[in-house]
């Protein structure tokens, strides 16, 4: 029988070490600041295969459930909750999708971003990439000038892969943050205010450029709203 | 489709930040027997006649649907606790922190599904509309203090449903200040929110006129 797990994420903060977080909770959170994080951010490996064994289990009880003729009221209740913790997953899912299929060519290049990518999700960013390469050489690229044909450079002359996009990570972003934080450094902004540092109280809501609290979130000290 | 939600618009639909608020605590009074429910989310019940038991939102509602159960309204939304606030938010500036994250959420779901349960609900109705109004006129009028110099904003007691409305705003008006006020060169937020931004060294810097 499924039953909410206690907190093991590595990412926890002592403090909620105190109130047991079920891994529904965990993958509201990961799905919220998935959303609102304009890069795609790290696959929560084992948070996942959790809930993935706790979803397969589930189904086969409703299953066993729906045969034994239990009253239809619990049974409906079982599915309901089901069918909510399946929408987180599969929203979690698809938006990393959507970003993926957005900067696939630069998730590809940059080391950091590709190990965040579940196995799965590597094997479609490959795949994406491979589709989009063939449509784009077969329709356009074939047809322009010798030095023009890259797929990821304008033309043969330019430094860099300037054709790619990347990720605006200076959006402007809400979040909020479980404790006092102090020393965040703002880089971006009016000139003479960029070395000033920036305080956090637990609990305010901020808007603040993504760059600034980067790390923050990764370390899961702040949560994006 | 679930992951698709427009750009443009806000971050999340109206439905989405309904099914986060579903996830709040309720009192229920239910009116049947039923032993403990195992959930993914979590371990609730067992269900006694006439035992007050705590449940998600989204529970309570189904149950509620099913005649299983009569739902107590939260503390803060009783008439007086309500004027109250509503007298606190006239008076100052400060968003009153009295009330939960969800309450629009909340208050919606329970005066569509459980309006039996809520007392003087004629009156509870147009209270909390008139707060709404009230809070959402103070953030329109905070948000005209941008300028320039903003590099980060504080928000204090703004519920969920307010932030999800002015958050495209915020960030698109901070982007932009940022971009204006900034001596360097940087490609037009409009034209990058959705395709193609950071063109990295190709085009060639501006020193803007101070």
């Amino acid at each position: 029988m499924a039953s909410s797990s206690g907190n093991e994420g590595d990412s926890m903060e002592d403090y909620e070490a105190l109130i047991s977080t079920t891994d529904v909770e965990l993958l509201k959170r990961a799905w919220r600041n998935e959303k609102a994080a304009p890069e795609v951010l790290r696959f929560e490996f084992q948070l996942i295969s959790r809930l993935r064994e706790q979803i397969e289990l589930m189904e086969e009880t409703i299953q066993d459930k729906s045969t034994a003729a239990t009253d239809p009221l619990s049974l409906s209740l079982y599915q309901m909750d089901l069918d909510r913790t399946l929408f987180l997953l599969r929203s979690y899912l698809r938006i990393r999708i959507q970003k993926i299929e957005k900067y696939m060519f630069h998730i590809r290049k940059t080391n950091e971003l590709w190990n965040r990518l579940s196995k799965d999700e590597k094997e479609f960013t490959n795949a994406c990439i491979e589709d989009l390469k063939q449509h784009l050489e077969e329709s356009v690229l074939s047809k322009l000038p010798e030095n023009y044909q890259s797929v990821l450079k304008q033309s043969v002359t330019s430094g860099e892969d300037d054709m790619v996009p990347e990720p605006q990570l200076d959006t402007f972003v809400l979040c909020r943050s479980k404790e006092y934080l102090t020393g965040i450094q703002l880089e971006d902004g009016p000139v003479d205010d960029r070395s000033k540092l920036f305080e956090m109280e637990p609990g305010v809501l901020h808007f603040i450029c993504y760059k600034s609290i980067k790390a923050l979130v990764e370390s899961g000290k702040i949560d994006l709203l | 489709m679930a992951g698709q939600t427009n750009h443009e618009l806000s971050l999340f639909s109206a439905e989405e930040l309904e099914f986060i608020a579903e996830d709040e605590t309720v009192d229920i009074v239910p009116n049947l027997k039923m032993g403990p429910l195992n959930f993914i989310s979590g371990d609730f019940g067992p269900f006694t006649p006439q035992i007050v038991t705590q449940v998600p939102l989204w529970l309570a509602i189904a149950l509620k649907k099913r005649g299983k159960c009569s739902i107590r309204p939260p503390q803060w939304m009783s008439v007086e606790k309500l004027t109250q606030v509503f007298e606190a938010e006239r008076e100052s500036q400060e968003m009153s922190d009295q009330l939960p994250f969800h309450y629009v959420e909340i208050s919606r779901l329970l005066f569509d599904h459980a309006r039996d349960n809520i007392p003087d609900v004629h009156m509870v109705r147009p209270l909390i509309e008139d707060i709404r109004n009230l809070r959402f006129h103070k953030v329109q009028t905070d948000l005209e203090a941008f300028n320039g110099r903003t590099i980060a904003v504080k928000i204090k007691n703004l519920s969920a449903m307010e932030v999800n409305i002015v958050r495209p705003f915020i960030g698109r008006a901070l982007q932009a200040f940022y971009k204006h006020d900034s001596p360097e060169l940087i490609p037009d937020p409009e034209r990058v929110s959705d395709r193609r931004p950071q063109d990295v060294n190709n085009a060639p810097r501006r020193q803007l006129r101070r």
